[in-house]
């Protein structure tokens, strides 16, 4: 008798297991079309391999990831690539995800296969990746890949090797199905993991409402040391955490993997999975699915090709349309609502409930939490559920932090209790999310800030190595430095000296008397001689010399300037004045040759300097 | 086809907050009948009379604060605040006494925090100690003399008119002083053999008052067993004020005995119903189990060495306070982790 311990908390609620039990599973057989989701599993997405128009066999490899974790995805049955685009994909929030969508030919040809009759002759590097080849991921509803989960870190031995056949959650019948059905299956599957881990204990826990499936294991493990553990019957018990506590007594520490005190948990499905995987060569193309509800006349087990979608299933166990109120994939207590019944059936998907509006009710108006506790008892983390309610809805995150707000499973035990029907887990998620909102701007802010102080010391550097050499080679080229700051100064000095204005009226008056002078002449010696074109070209000329000049001292200063700036130059700042200035006075030429320019074409004798 | 959309979990357990309050009124059923056989009418008529304005306050004082009234109303909790102020009051108490204590309880000590699950302190012991305190004479000298209805005690009819009516004149042939109170006020001056000759105590431990008692743990032990409730804070009430009374009053000609305690007073009625409101008790297992020891003792003390003769609303009001503070401090461990995350972020244990 294997020993059990007991995980604090957990609720009892309504079974109805017994609908989906009366029958055997059923092929539900191939549909119209395939969606194939490209990322079924925890990791990336796939990358598709097939092309439009392609003919696909049953079997064959039509995603997969290159890089990263992830498993590929293959077609479940024979048939034509027919689309490559966005559906509806089973997700909490209905989105759309890339799917690969397969017209079935009816033929359900299989691709070639090399089954392996032992395994043991082969390395355990092979048959991991055997497994990863066969696309297996979590069938429990995670997803995690189970050839990645299947190497747990190199200093972490696993003991024991737990495999998860409790099924607490209430309506679902896949795993018992699969166990009572196909226990051997199971059972290979769980020796092939075995081999490549090799605990010391390898242990099946199945909850005590199960026991035509106990029996069939019992079976099954005749004559090997895998113990078959029969719990009691409690929801949550199938969690990973709490089932790990009732077999072996042990926790997972906050925020660790169960390979952390030696111990990993396996899903009856992936189990399976893995020996058809080794033994058959066949890829995970199909999974058992329950379909059950009061809004479905026959509920039952069937064993789906993956990407079927639900709406067919729903047809095959008999849906009555008009019951039909909410359409849950996965349990009553942590599955979520679809929002339409074309999504596909993926790998993680053990259950749909088409259920009634008197089966699963809308809950009833939130009342104020009389801290009754009932959550507390309830919860298999011992958390204070009411505590973190409080502080979610309060914004209160750090309090909620405090109180261990992330090791809440969501197992939705809590809400499931509650007589004031608040529906506490969706506070939990969204206090999580908030929370991870936060994490997240936090670590973009602090590298924004990272980088900043990064660049201010860089800055820093580069000024202080500048000026290090500007040192240096002030020391060596004092003489030629001095030198140059002289000529420099003395520039500087010239162009300081002269006001502009001054210089300016200087011009114009300089061009007046010439123009008065040469006029004076002109018209005494050639008087029939066209005034407007002779008188007018020296004035001209002049001031183009002046400007001319002013311009050519401009850009020797400017060339000054530049020289003492890239020496770093004490002078640097007269001369930057002094440029500005001359720069004024090339303008003021240039405006003074313009305006004498204009003054020449009119009659007027005089010109204003204004 | 439109699908309903909804977080989960999809189910839910049918046990609303309302269904929680008529089993407490249930189970106090007991306790009230008890009441009625060994002391006439008074209490049901109070429980009533309580229970009835108790409504009608909570109805106004929603109105007035804009909250959907109907919605509130059959939650049931201010029913039951009536309910056991009718079941702890003196059983002739005046119709003013109670309405006072009633409506204290619903209007200032529930309503003006908040409302329901917003009250710091129990609002039926609000009340009560409002009236214990304000009105001393009329909550000391109105309790009934344990007569049963077929044997002593005054009529419907005559219980009914005492209670409403102005003068109180014929209620002195009718009371006597409580078991405790007898207790406590003679001991000083005569031996426990002289004090228990009193017909108060009768032939076992308190004359009518430990059938009531008895009552209301059977009661109590119903809620546990439905799981209404949880045995923290009644176990460690009774146990703590067992061990106080062991430790510190074992002379029986000093001090009332162990048996009394329990049995007399609002022991087991506030043991199991007042003690437990949740709302104003500390939620952990251990928060519980020091809340319910604190009451014990309180009410230990107060018995022995203060004033009043019973203690139950005083005690639970004074541990009302510690409240927060036994919550910030009693968190339990949560699963995969070394120690309990006590008091605020950022402090111990964080």
């Amino acid at each position: 008798m294997t020993q059990l311990w007991d995980f604090s908390g957990g609720v009892h609620p309504p079974e109805n297991k017994q609908q989906s039990t009366r029958r055997p599973i059923r092929m539900a057989g191939i549909p119209d079309r395939l969606i194939l989701p490209l990322q079924q599993h925890i990791g990336e997405p796939a990358e598709v391999i097939v092309n439009i128009g392609d003919r696909v066999l049953k079997g064959q490899k039509i995603a997969d990831v290159k890089a990263g974790m992830g498993v590929p995805v293959h077609a479940s049955t024979s048939g034509m690539v027919e689309a490559i685009e966005h559906r509806a994909v089973p997700h909490p929030s209905g989105m759309s995800d890339w799917c690969v969508v397969i017209k079935p030919d009816g033929e359900d040809q299989w691709c070639e296969r090399k089954p392996v009759s032992d395994y043991r002759k082969l390395d355990r590097e092979q048959v991991l990746g055997m497994i990863r080849d066969a696309g297996i991921a979590g069938m429990g509803g995670a997803g995690f890949p189970t050839d990645i989960k299947l190497r747990p870190p190199r200093d972490r031995k696993v003991e024991t090797l737990i495999l998860n056949g409790a099924e607490c959650e209430p309506y679902i019948t896949a795993d018992d199905m699969t166990m009572r059905e196909h226990a051997s299956e199971v059972v290979a599957g769980l020796k092939i993991m075995a081999w490549i881990l090799r605990p010391s204990r390898c242990v099946i826990g199945i909850e005590d409402n199960k026991p035509e499936a106990i029996l069939a294991m019992r079976d099954a493990v005749q004559g090997t040391q895998i113990e078959i553990a029969v719990i009691p019957t409690k929801y949550p018990s199938g969690g990973e955490k709490q089932l790990i506590q009732i077999l072996t007594g042990l926790e997972v520490p906050s925020g660790g993997i169960p390979a952390d005190i030696g111990v990993m948990c396996q899903n009856v499905g992936t189990a399976m999975a893995v020996s058809r995987a080794i033994f058959e060569a066949t890829p995970l193309i199909s999974r058992v699915v329950t379909i059950t509800g009061e809004a479905v006349r026959d509920a039952g087990t069937f064993e789906v090709l993956i990407g079927t979608p639900v709406s067919e299933l729903l047809t095959a166990a008999g849906l009555e349309t008009g019951k039909l109120d909410r359409l849950v994939l996965g349990g009553p207590m942590m599955g979520y609502t679809l929002t339409t019944d074309t999504i596909p059936v993926v790998k993680t998907a053990n259950c749909v409930i088409a259920a009634t509006s008197e089966e699963l009710p809308a809950p009833p108006p939130e009342q104020p939490c009389i801290r009754c506790s009932q959550c507390a008892e309830a919860c298999p983390m011992e958390l204070l559920p009411q505590q973190l309610f409080w502080y979610a809805k309060a914004a209160e995150f750090e309090k909620a932090e405090h109180l261990n707000l992330f090791d809440c499973i969501e197992c939705g035990a809590c809400s499931y209790v509650c007589p004031s029907s608040i529906p506490l887990v969706q506070y939990y998620r969204y206090a999580k999310g908030e929370i991870r909102q936060q994490r997240a701007e936090q670590l973009k802010s602090d590298r924004a800030r990272e980088r900043f102080e990064a660049r201010q010391a860089r800055l820093e550097r580069e000024q202080q190595e500048k000026e290090a050499r500007r040192k240096e080679r002030a020391k060596a080229a004092a003489e030629a430095q001095a030198k140059k700051q002289a000529e420099a100064e003395e520039a500087a000095a010239q162009g300081e000296a002269v006001d502009d204005r001054a210089a300016k009226a200087a011009l114009v008056q300089q061009a007046l008397e010439r123009k008065k002078a040469k006029a004076s002449t002109k018209a005494e010696s050639a008087p029939e001689q066209p005034l407007t074109d002779t008188r007018e070209q020296p004035d001209i000329e002049s001031l183009e010399k002046q400007l001319m000049q002013a311009e050519a001292k401009l850009s020797t200063m400017q060339g000054m300037l530049e020289e003492a700036k890239a020496q770093q130059a004490d002078n640097v700042d007269k001369l930057e004045r002094a440029v500005a200035k001359n720069h004024d006075r090339v303008e003021r030429a240039r405006q003074a040759l313009t305006e004498a320019r204009q003054q020449s074409t009119p009659e007027t004798e005089t010109p204003s300097p204004e | 086809m439109a699908l309903v959309q909804q977080s989960s979990p999809h189910a839910h357990r049918a046990r609303p907050t309302s269904r929680v309050m008529l089993w407490v009124i249930l189970a106090a059923l007991p306790g009230l009948l008890a009441q009625t056989l060994f002391f006439g009418w008074g209490n049901l008529i109070n429980v009533v009379w309580c229970i009835a304005l108790a409504l009608a306050s909570e109805a106004a004082i929603l109105k007035l604060r804009n909250k959907p009234v109907a919605f509130f109303l059959k939650d049931n909790t201010a029913a039951v605040t009536g309910l056991l102020l009718g079941l702890s009051l003196p059983q002739f108490a005046p119709w003013w006494v109670s309405g006072v204590a009633v409506i204290t309880a619903i209007i200032v000590a529930k309503q003006l925090y908040g409302g329901l699950g917003s009250n710091p302190f129990n609002p039926a012991m609000v009340g009560y100690a409002l009236v214990l305190v304000s009105f001393p004479v009329a909550m000391t000298t109105n309790w009934a003399q344990a007569a049963t209805l077929w044997g002593g005690a005054p009529g419907f009819g005559e219980t009914l008119t005492t209670i409403f009516s102005a003068s109180q004149t014929a209620v002195d042939g009718w009371t006597m002083a409580t078991p405790l109170d007898e207790y406590k006020h003679k001991i000083a001056t005569h031996t426990a053999a002289e004090v228990l000759q009193h017909p108060t105590f009768g032939d076992q431990v308190a004359r009518g008052w430990e059938w009531v008692n008895l009552a209301f743990l059977a009661g109590g032990i119903l809620l546990i067993g439905l799981k209404i409730i949880s045995w923290h804070i009644p176990v460690a009430f009774l146990a703590a004020m067992a061990i106080m009374s062991l430790a510190f009053g074992n002379n029986v000609d000093q001090y009332a005995p162990l048996q009394l305690h329990l049995l007399a007073g609002g022991t087991m009625l506030g043991a199991f119903f007042i003690a437990t409101d949740p709302v104003s008790a500390a939620t952990s297992h251990q928060g519980k189990l020091i809340y319910g020891a604190g009451i014990g003792i309180l009410i230990y003390l107060i018995r022995t060495w203060g004033n009043y003769p019973d203690a139950v609303a005083f005690s639970v009001l004074l541990m009302n306070f510690a409240v927060p503070f036994i919550d910030h401090y009693t968190p339990p461990r949560t699963y995969g982790h070394h120690k309990a995350r006590r008091g605020l972020p950022g402090r111990n244990g964080g």
